[in-house]
Parts: structure tokens; sequence; C-alpha cells
């Protein structure tokens, strides 16, 4: 390996090496260090939606997205302080005030990535005023349902669909605030071209998308076949 | 792999033909999505499932990819226009002189919303995001046709104009 | 086409114009058209043949005093008529030689005397569709002189040393951003001229590319010979629909002429350009944002790095300029860059141009020297605020930037001073306050504009502008309370810190420049359930209260 090929790099003061090309929170993870994530998922591609693993960068006042920003040599990386953890509090009251998150009575309760994210960060109450959207749950599909109240747009179910199961049934429609995951022609699930494989489940962070047979028996997620299935796929 | 077959025509609509003029121009590259959109859009008013699944299909553009792009757009209408449409500028500009109140009043005279068409079909309120006339503040379009420095009794008269023929 | 054709092309030109007596150019800008000055054209040409006189009647492009429209203008003798009508045109024509029509003469000569042309020089002045008109005004020159003369590199030192700055707002300098993409590797390269003119309140953009479009195009020729790149996009709003045609028109005389295409000049440059129509989505004049749409996709903003200059529109090397950045390159080569340094502020250089619009008596467009002083602009060039009103705020930058009050108007406008009072300077909207505009309510419309805008797709911009609207709504209506101002401040930050694009990053600058300077304004909405401007109605009213 060439010299310039290994970084050496600090994050929340500890020395660390890495090599070039990485991303910040590549090599934070291989330290144990944690970085809050939601739209990141090992084996998707990186849209850097989510915001909340910005991290702080000595010598610049912006905000640095971890899971696309490569390290660089003798680069020094803040990724807890009272500044990045009060962002990422009020962007998990954002995502609770957006849409109709009610734990008690979801399929993925204590299964759920926002709730142990909100747990984690400390988030207690919802300064926001909730927005209670008028969303459908499609539950039309054989096998899975769609509830669009527990939806946070992460676009992992987008992302699985077009990049590993090749499919792309998938998509986001309209845009802002009044953005929804949609398949097809924004028809039901169920009358899609969906090729009822699941990985979309999997991923899904939430309760948003789940397995019917699952109701009322707890629902936990496996998305990590995806490295496996990618690294067999390569090697084929 | 066997060969692409684009689909077939909808319909012999010769308006299809300029469609698929347009995706030929380009190559039936992808990215000529939203250019065969537009052409959709200008040749028959709106964008309906029937005419987006024909250019995703002929594209081999996933179709809730296509669904999401008219959707991300609000140029493109997924309902046919009235058979008037008037547009009124909510620019900054016209915004400071007063187009709320011209919007509103035009809402409550046709009784629908921004954004809507009366029941009768006859007559579409729409709401622009700045044509760019700001020296002629508040603007309105009265079937494309740009008028400047409108009153709101010109906006009653023309949606009276409209009502009656 | 060599340069010595092009001077035969310009002299001929010339010789037409000089075997008539008099130039009449009548302005058929999109204000001006909307009062039907294509009528009062032809009337003024009947009207010149029923005279005897020898006399030519040009459309032209906008001259930028909208508010007087529809504009005529004497060429030769500097006679401007004002809201001229096509039954005047026999009093204008016999006018012609002798003294001009009173009463229909518009006098406002400072409006006039304090600008300075570069961008606009052409504007009102040639027809935008004869690519004739253009040549004659040294149209082509500077892009025949550099692919002759200039190596890319030449070019780029040139753009770099005349200090110009990206004029879509940033004002990211132009040279570096050239020397970026020329020094990237790339069989392919791009160039794209961002007409996206998403700005609520800004027409800047507009104008030049139906006053002037051969400028744009010859600007983005010369970029595409400095940096390498044989295929150029102008990205246009289809709400635009004169500005798309006139530039169909004139992408195809440039083909025809041989100034677009392959083999430019005899050399073995090729460059071309094509339309895209944007389909109405402000977001998109984001630069990756603008590239996802011209690829067909949806306009949503990816992070940088990479940056477009190494890997854009279909992952190469791509240059993305604004329009008015473009139509200042061929006077800078023209002219040379130590010319365009010398006009301008320390680090603003040349001109700019701002939509004057809002409560101000001379709507339209104008080109300032950077330096000026937003005062002069307001009073001088602009004639001040009509009807016995006082100047509350002046709103610079769009959704972007900020409302400046009126006790800092001695400010000089640079990029950097208007960043240093919490505004930026944005593509050019300028939109004047009065004490009948209501400030709190002014932040809400921008919220409202930021909200509908906001691609969705981080949560700060998407759920966030949601949020800030609800509290502006609220404060608006008189149901607010002190937390929920606290409450929009706090989310203030998470936007602009947090945000993935400029959109979400400057969404909350409107209500971060309007809390600065009118506080009070906010304080009175919530606390006194009044709005002191009287625009916005109180849920609760104030007698309740006390």
């Amino acid at each position: 390996m060439n010299d310039a090929d290994v970084k050496t790099l600090e994050i929340d003061g500890h020395q660390i090496s890495a090599r070039r090309g990485q991303t910040i929170l590549e090599v934070a993870r291989e330290n144990n260090i944690d970085i809050p994530t939601l739209c990141h998922l090992d084996g998707l591609s990186e849209v850097g939606a989510c915001r909340l693993c910005l991290v702080e960068i000595k010598g610049s006042n912006k905000l640095q997205p971890a899971c696309v920003t490569a390290v660089f040599e003798s680069m020094s990386v803040i990724t807890d302080s009272d500044r990045l953890n009060r962002h990422r509090r009020t962007i998990l009251e954002l995502l609770f005030a957006e849409r109709n998150h009610i734990c008690s009575v979801c399929v993925a309760n204590g299964h759920c990535e926002l709730q142990t994210l909100a747990q984690q960060q400390g988030v207690t109450h919802i300064r926001f005023p909730y927005r209670y959207p008028e969303l459908p749950v499609d539950a039309s599909h054989e096998r899975f349902t769609a509830d669009h109240n527990r939806c946070i747009l992460c676009t992992r179910c987008v992302r699985v669909c077009a990049e590993v199961e090749g499919a792309h049934v998938w998509d986001v429609s309209g845009r802002g605030i009044n953005s929804l995951v949609i398949t097809d022609l924004n028809q039901d699930w169920g009358s899609s071209s969906c090729t009822r494989c699941g990985k979309c489940v999997q991923v899904c962070p939430t309760g948003a998308l789940f397995d019917k047979s699952k109701i009322g028996s707890g629902h936990p997620k496996y998305p990590d076949f995806l490295v496996n299935l990618n690294l067999m796929r390569e090697a084929r | 792999m066997p060969a692409f077959t684009p689909p077939p025509l909808p319909s012999d609509d010769k308006r299809w033909k300029i469609v698929n003029g347009t995706m030929r121009k380009n190559g039936f590259a992808r990215h000529a999505l939203i250019e065969t959109l537009h052409t959709v859009q200008s040749s028959f008013g709106y964008l309906d499932d029937d005419s987006i699944r024909f250019v995703a299909q002929s594209l081999r553009v996933p179709l809730s990819q296509a669904y999401g792009v008219v959707t991300f757009y609000h140029y493109f209408s997924l309902k046919p226009p009235g058979r008037h449409t008037l547009t009124i500028c909510a620019g900054t500009a016209c915004y400071i002189k007063g187009s709320d109140k011209l919007i509103a009043s035009a809402e409550k005279k046709l009784g629908v919303a921004q954004g809507q068409t009366t029941r009768d079909g006859n007559i579409s309120l729409m709401v622009a995001r700045c044509v760019g006339a700001c020296g002629r503040a508040p603007v309105a379009l009265a079937d494309g046709e740009l008028q400047g420095q409108v009153a709101g009794e010109q906006i009653m008269d023309q949606l009276e104009r409209w009502a009656v023929e | 086409m060599n340069i010595e054709e092009l001077e035969q092309i310009a002299d001929s030109v010339r010789g037409a114009n000089a075997s008539f007596d008099h130039e009449v150019n009548v302005c058929m800008g999109t204000g001006c058209l909307s009062q039907h000055s294509d009528r009062l054209k032809d009337a003024l040409a009947k009207a010149a043949d029923a005279s005897g006189k020898k006399v030519l009647v040009r459309r032209t492009g906008c001259m930028g005093l909208c508010a007087a429209g529809p504009l005529v203008l004497v060429d030769r003798e500097h006679v401007l008529y004002q809201h001229s009508r096509a039954e005047y045109s026999e009093r204008i024509v016999a006018g012609l030689g002798g003294e001009p029509v009173a009463g229909l003469q518009c006098n406002l000569r400072e409006h006039f005397d304090e600008q300075v042309h570069i961008v606009l020089e052409n504007s009102g002045r040639i027809d935008p569709e004869k690519i004739d008109d253009y040549i004659a005004r040294d149209g082509y020159k500077a892009l025949l002189t550099a692919i002759t003369e200039m190596k890319p590199d030449d070019v780029v030192r040139q753009i770099t040393e005349s200090g110009l700055r990206g004029r879509g707002g940033g004002g990211y300098p132009t040279g570096l951003k050239w020397s970026t993409v020329a020094k990237a590797v790339g069989d392919q390269k791009y160039v794209i001229c961002n007409g996206d003119e998403g700005d609520p309140g800004a027409f800047m953009d507009r104008s030049v590319m139906e006053s002037d479009p051969h400028r744009v195009i010859e600007g983005m020729a010369i970029a595409g010979f400095a940096v390498s790149a044989s295929k150029g996009f102008v990205y246009v709003r289809a709400e635009y629909p004169l500005a798309v045609s006139r530039l169909s028109t004139c992408i195809r005389d440039a083909r025809r002429r041989g100034l677009l295409g392959s083999g430019i000049g005899g050399t073995t440059f090729n460059f071309d350009v094509e339309i895209r129509l944007g389909a109405g989505a402000f977001v998109c004049g984001e630069e990756t944002a603008l590239i996802a749409s011209i690829e067909g996709k949806r306009g949503t903003p990816r992070p940088r790095p990479p940056y477009p200059a190494v890997s854009g529109l279909f992952d190469k090397p791509t240059l993305i300029n604004n329009v008015e950045t473009f139509a200042n390159i061929a006077p800078i080569l023209r002219k040379g860059a130590r010319w365009f340094a010398s006009i301008g502020s320390e680090r603003s250089k040349g001109t700019k141009v701002f939509a004057l619009t809002g409560k101000i008596n001379n709507t339209g467009l104008v080109e300032v020297p950077m330096g000026i002083k937003l005062r002069h602009i307001i009073e001088v060039i602009g004639g001040g605020v009509p009807d016995g009103h006082t100047l509350k705020a002046v709103q610079t930058g769009g959704p972007s930037g900020g409302c400046i009050p009126a006790d800092m108007l001695d400010i000089g406008v640079s990029y950097d001073a208007l960043i240093g009072v919490g505004s930026m300077m944005g593509s050019g909207g300028m939109i004047v306050m009065d004490d009948t505009s209501c400030m709190v309510n002014v932040a809400r419309f921008f919220i409202e504009f930021c909200m509908t805008e906001s691609c969705g797709k981080c949560i700060p911009c998407r759920a966030g502008t949601a949020q800030m609207y609800t509290l502006l709504t609220r404060i608006c209506d008189g149901s607010a309370t002190m937390d929920d101002l606290a409450l929009l401040e706090d989310l203030c930050a998470t936007v602009k810190e947090g945000s993935l694009c400029g959109l979400g990053q400057t969404a909350p600058n409107p209500v971060l420049s309007t809390l600065k300077y009118f506080r009070d304004e906010y304080i009175e909405h919530i606390v006194h359930k009044r709005c002191p401007a009287g625009v916005c109605s109180m849920q609760v009213p104030a007698e309740v209260m006390a």
C-alpha cells in the first residue's frame, strides 16, 4: 500500500488511520465511534438526506454529512457536541411531528430505528405542532402493507428496489412536505409490478413497510443481508 | 437479450406522432423524459396515466420514476385544463402589490381553490411563481396573454366574459 | 466565418442603417408587449411610410423602464417616448428631425444617466432576432478572436484577472470555476447556462435572453473554448416562452453563420448549444439539481463534492454559469480584463443588473456599477417611493436573501456588503417595501415559497420549512406565544446549518433578517396582537386581549 493511501486523522480526540477514499462514517464505525444515521444503509448508495450524521470538521464552519465526506490527511472531526446534538434532536422532532408516529400501536415498536435514535438522543417530547396529515395505508399487497403515516422518506425502499433488486418499483412522487413514496404509477402496491421479494420491508427503518404476518408479534427487520448479497453478486 | 421494441402508439391520434418525434430526435435516450413530457403536455394539454406509461415504456424509464418526475415539476398537470385559464402571478413584486387579494377574490368568484378548474370545466384558476414581468406588477395571464397592473375589477370582468361565452 | 467576413457583415449593416435618416426603436420586451407594443411598431412603420421620411423602425428588446412602457427610442437623437400608443405614431414620426413631441417625452434623465450598461449594452438597441444587428455591434468578434488568436489558458486568465464573480447569487469567482473545469480530465465536457430564473421578483435573465440572446450564446461558446467543451445546454424556464423562441431562432442563425457547430471560424473548435426547458421548480437553480433535471430526473440536489466541475452532467466535467455571467464574457475579452476590473468595488467587479420593483416609482431593470450606494439606486435611479409613503426596507436576494432596513441604505452594493447586513446579492431581485408592508408577513411569504419549492429530500428543509411556516402563520394571525418565537429561532439554526443544499441553507434568511431589524413588529404581533402595517388580520381581536 502506498503511503499516500493511508490517512491519519482525529475523530473526537482519537488518533485513527484510514484508507484513502473512506468516508468519515466508515472510519468512525470501524473504530466503534457511533454516529447516528437514518437514510444510510450499508449496501445502498448514499443520498446524504437525513442530516443526522452531520459532523464538525476543524477549520470549517460548515457541518458535513459523515456518510459522504471522504477523510483527508490530518483531518480533525468532532461527532459529538452540543451544537450537533441540538440539531439531531431537532431533526428527530421534525420527523415525529411531520407524520403520525404512534409507537404504542406500531408494528415496529421496539424494533424501530427512529424510536431507538430518539431514545439515544434523549428526545422526551416534541416541541413542534403535530401536522397530522391524512395519509393512506396501502394493504392491497398479498404479503406486505405500506403505512405512509410512519414513513420518514429515507428512500431506502426506493434504492434497494432500484439498485439491488433491479425492479425500480418504488420512487418518490410530489415534492417537499407533500412527498410520498409510490409504486409504479402511484397505484396500489398489490397491483404494481412488485416482484414480492420483500427487500424494501427488510430495509425500512420504521413500521412504514411491514410484513402482514408479523402483526402483533413484534417485527424485527433484517437489513444485513444486503452487504452479503452485493458481495455475492460482484463475485459472480 | 432480445432487442427492445418500443410500445405501439396509444391510438391513431396524430399527436402521438409528435410525441414520438421528440423521443426519436433524442435517440430514445432516458434523459429525454422531461423534454418528451413537455411535448405531451403542449400537445394534449395535460398528462394522464396512459401518456406517462407510453413515454416511460418508450424511453425505458421505470413507471414510478416517470410518475415521480411528473409530480415533482409544478409545470406538469395531471388534469385537463379548463377551456379558459386565468393565471395570477404570486411572485414577490406582485405579492407586495396585493396579488394575494386578487387570488382570493378570483377563488371566491369561481368557487374553486387555486390550481383547480370549475366544475363545468370552463375556467382554471392557476397561480404562477413569477412570470418575470415584475415591472408591471401585479400581473395576470388571461389564456396566456399577459396583463400588467391588473385591478380586481379587471379580473372580475374577464371572468364574467368567459362565464357567458 | 472569419473576422474579415464578420467585419464585412458589420459594415454592410452599418451602411444599411446609415441609409435611413432616422432609427426608431420600439421596445418589445415582455412588459411593453403586454401593452401591445407590437401594434405600436406596425403603426409607426405605417406612419413612416406615409410621411415619406426614411425611417428604420426596429423591434428591440427591453429598454429597462417597464413602468413607463411602451417605450419608443429615437436612437440617434436620444429621444425617449413613454406610454406610447399606436395613435401617437403620426405625431412621433412628424417630430423626427425636429422638435420632439411635447407631453410624450420621458424626462427621467437621472434614471438612465446614473447607469452603466455592459450586460444591457445592446438591450433596446438591436433587434434580438437579427444576428447581423448583433454583429454590427461587435458581436461574435470576441469569440472569433479568442479561438483564432488565443489559447484556452489565456481566455481563462483574462476572465480571472477581470475579477468577474458569478451573477447567479453566490458570487463564486468565475475564472476559478473555469480553470477548475479546464483542468478536469475528461474526453467530453459540458457548458451549461443557468436560465432557470426562479427568484420570484427577478427578471434580469429573462430580459437578457429576450433582448440580446446572441450575447449569451457567444459567452457560452467562449467558455466552451476555454474549458474544452464541445456541447452546451441553456436551461430556460418553460414560463419564459418568448426567451425560448428567441434563443431557438438565434441558435439556428448562429449555426447557419458557422458561429456554432463544427470547425468554427475555420479552426478545429466545435461547439453547439441545445435548449432544455425547466418545468417549474425553483430548486433547479441549484447546480446539481439543474443537472439532474437536464438528465430527465427529479430536480433534487445531491451532496457536493464531487463538484460539477469534476463530475457533472452525465458524470462529465461541467461548467455552470448564470445567464448574466455569460453575458459579461464577450465584453471582457473585447475590452480587456483591466477595463472590467476598473469598474466596481474592491472585491466585486463590473456591474450588476437589478430588477427594481415593489413600492418604487421607476420599476424596471437597471444596471449599475458594483459598489454604488443602495440609497442612490432607490432614490435617484428608482425615483423613490410613490404616493407620499415612506420607505421601510429593501429586499434583495429573493427567498435566500434578507430585508435591509431604510436606515442602512448607505451601504455600497457588493457581494460582501450585502452578506454583511444579513442579506445577499442573489440573482438581482430588489424589492422596495414601504410603511404598508408587514415584515412578518413578508417573511411568511418567503417561507411559504421555500416550503412549496423544497424538493423534500433532506429533513431540515422539507419538514423544517413547513414548521417555520406554521409558526409564522401563528404569529401573523395573533395566536403565537413568545415560546413559539424562541422555537422559530431555534429551528432557523437547524434549517440553516443542517440542510443539504443552498435552498434550505438560506431559507431562514428572510426570517433571520427581519427578526434582526424588525423584531418589534414580531413582538407587536405576539404580545399586543396587532399588525403595525395593518396587513395581517388577527384571529384574536386586540380589544378582547385588553
